[in-house]
């Protein structure tokens, strides 16, 4: 790391390099400081008050908060809704970027931007937008309610809406990958036989499981965090159709902090596991290519990558 | 080696359907399935305060529906503000009952969703509004702005704590109580309008519902007085402990009436008819009335009220309908837009 600011010794010319670094000690160490205060006080400290929180009026306090009906119904209700709705949009994410991805059509770019819609529009309104569809004055709720089918303010809205919000999330990570790989390796498969599936599952799949994973990571992270779309399509029945964001905010405002922070413990607990998990892919991600190519189509498909660089 | 892959896809295909089968059957599992039949549920869809009460209340009236009916009876609950929550209600969620802040807001189911008849609000007695409430004021401990009465609220550097009359329920009743005083203090509306207006420069915040500005109060210490249920206000001090904040009553305040339906498209869909009127029929009886003055409501039944007479302040109360010509003309004047609120307000100053 030692910055010289002398011209190098191998170089003839006697031109002064400049070094890559040019601000002084002082300035490194403020800009460093800034940061560090930053993340301390915006991300470290706010984390650390809810698990202070949490544990202040003790284990017996915390598992008391835990044990209501409410607040177990709604770690339940969290979790189901990240397990319907996390798998749904790994299949659609998946999909959608290997339609995008390897192919030209009309309508590509359409897609795209469709696909980054969740992320522009506020969650506010893609709960409002469920309202207006489902709801009772909406267009399909009147064939809704004499089919005696509840969407909004009931389970279904509550999944509909965090699909909403997390819909981007896969195929956001998946589409520059898949983009930046080409079809050369797809195109060499299927010279050599493969049919579609296969060239899809030994190709295609593996060459972009670490960033599919990632994206499922985050997608997940989202589906149980949500609060903005959620709240608005679930009318916040306790016991019913409260998930964990939601109870926390009703428990808050029932002055019931012992039970809100431990409630909003085991959520950042889960967050936390999720970062984890985040982080353990991130270097399998980048060890992975050194004991990758086990399999015989992956050494063919090195091959034919390796000219092109 | 492409025969050696076939089995390999075919495992892939294996290992993704057991794991999208296990994803489905676990969300299903976790997702409570609907009660049973022989169980009734109701739904009470109500305001922001009243979360202790029916807590208290639902616990009270199962045993006695039990006792009654011989029916196990579970009531759920849904709270947020008044005007928030008819806008659910109407828009779709499955309320049997509702039990609001105001007449309004339960008129308006049957204005704008037709899921109650035009009289519902002398199905029961007292139109409907089975223990009543009032406009207090909450100062922080030993009153260091010296908040007296109505006319303190517009001094310079006083802060108001309210929450927003176009969602909240006990924001309107606030409004209301303000601008009855100031018309009689001042002898008419215009100078009322005048001391409003003064009023919501002095509102730095406006949460959507009664409880979200007491949590601005007292747990974020925003604001140098909080105007409140009256029920809120003894809820917040009880809850801080004594010594945190403290009670101070008007010259003149507004006789609040929350009113109570039972919602009949949705019970008639449901079934729940009958027990949905028992629910609201019971929060006359002199249990009901018993467990609403624990809360910090007035009671209507006589000797439940005499014997909580200590606990509420002697305020001198006007009514909706003798102040305002009642609740459809004071929503259209003051709340409706275009009204006096959206006239006097401006955000952000």
């Amino acid at each position: 790391m030692a910055i010289s600011a002398h011209p190098h010794p191998h170089n003839p010319s006697g031109r002064v390099l400049r070094p890559a670094i040019q601000e002084s000690a002082l300035v490194r160490r403020l800009l460093i400081g800034v940061s560090v205060v930053f993340l301390v006080t915006f991300l470290f400290l706010p984390l650390a008050a809810i698990f202070a929180e949490a544990i202040k009026g003790g284990s017996k306090a915390w598992i008391i908060g835990l044990a209501d009906p409410a607040a177990w119904s709604a770690i339940k209700l969290t979790l189901a809704v990240a397990l319907i709705a996390v798998p749904l949009n790994l299949v659609f994410g998946l999909a959608a970027s290997w339609a995008i991805g390897k192919f030209d059509f009309i309508g590509r770019n359409l897609l795209l931007t469709l696909i980054d819609l969740p992320f522009a529009v506020s969650p506010v309104i893609s709960g409002l937008v469920y309202v207006l569809l489902y709801g009772a004055h909406g267009w399909f709720g009147p064939w809704l309610q004499s089919e005696n089918i509840q969407i909004i303010f009931a389970v279904p809205g509550i999944v509909l809406a965090t699909i909403f919000v997390t819909f981007p999330f896969v195929a956001r990570e998946v589409i520059p990958l898949m983009q930046e790989q080409g079809t050369e390796e797809e195109e060499a498969a299927i010279t050599l036989g493969a049919h579609g599936w296969q060239t899809f599952w030994r190709v295609t799949l593996p060459n972009v499981k670490w960033a599919l994973l990632y994206g499922v990571i985050l997608c997940n992270a989202r589906a149980m965090g949500e609060f903005g779309a959620v709240s608005v399509v679930s009318g916040h029945i306790r016991g019913k159709t409260n998930t964990m964001p939601l109870h926390i905010e009703i428990l808050y405002n029932e002055y019931n902090f012992a039970a809100a922070f431990a409630v909003a413990s085991v959520l950042a607990l889960l967050a936390l596991v999720t970062l984890a998990a985040k982080a353990a892919v991130e270097r399998y991600s980048l060890s992975a290519p050194a004991t990758a190519p086990a399999e015989p189509i992956l050494i063919v498909s090195n091959l034919t990558e390796e000219p092109a660089r | 080696m492409f025969s050696r892959k076939k089995n390999l896809t075919s495992t892939h295909w294996r290992t993704a359907a057991n794991a999208a089968i296990a994803a489905v059957v676990l969300a299903g599992s976790l997702v409570d399935p609907r009660p049973a039949v022989s169980e009734t549920t109701l739904l009470n869809v109500s305001y922001d305060p009243t979360r202790e009460l029916y807590q208290e209340y639902n616990v009270a009236f199962a045993k006695y529906w039990k006792q009654k009916a011989g029916e196990d009876v579970t009531i759920q609950q849904s709270h947020g503000g008044s005007g928030k929550q008819a806008r659910s209600v109407i828009d779709g969620l499955e309320a049997d009952v509702v039990t609001l802040a105001l007449a309004y807001d339960v008129d308006v189911l049957y204005q704008k969703g037709n899921l109650i008849p035009k009289g519902w609000q002398s199905e029961l007695p007292n139109n409907s509004a089975p223990y009543t409430s009032t406009i207090v004021f909450l100062v922080r401990s030993g009153n260091p702005k010296g908040i007296k009465d109505w006319s303190d609220l517009v001094k310079p550097g006083v802060s108001v704590i309210t929450p927003n009359p176009k969602t909240s329920g006990g924001a309107r009743w606030n409004y209301l109580a303000a601008w009855a005083w100031a018309r009689h203090k001042y002898g008419n509306d215009t100078a009322a309008k005048d001391f409003i207006t003064k009023l919501y420069k002095n509102a730095p915040v406006l949460d959507s519902g009664a409880r979200g500005s007491t949590t601005t109060f007292v747990e974020r210490g925003i604001g140098d007085v909080l105007l409140a249920w009256e029920n809120e206000a003894f809820l917040a001090t009880k809850e801080l402990g004594e010594g945190k904040v403290e009670i101070v009553v008007p010259s003149i305040s507004i006789l609040a009436e929350p009113s109570v339906a039972v919602v009949g498209k949705v019970a008639q869909r449901h079934g729940t008819v009958a027990v949905a009127k028992a629910y609201l029929e019971y929060l006359y009886s002199p249990e009901g009335q018993e467990i609403a003055a624990k809360h910090y409501y007035r009671p209507r039944n006589p000797e439940v009220a005499a014997r909580y007479a200590s606990q509420f302040a002697n305020v001198n109360l006007v009514t909706i309908d003798g102040e305002f010509g009642g609740w459809n003309k004071a929503q259209a004047e003051h709340f409706a837009d275009g009204g006096t609120f959206d006239q006097i307000y401006v955000p952000g100053r």
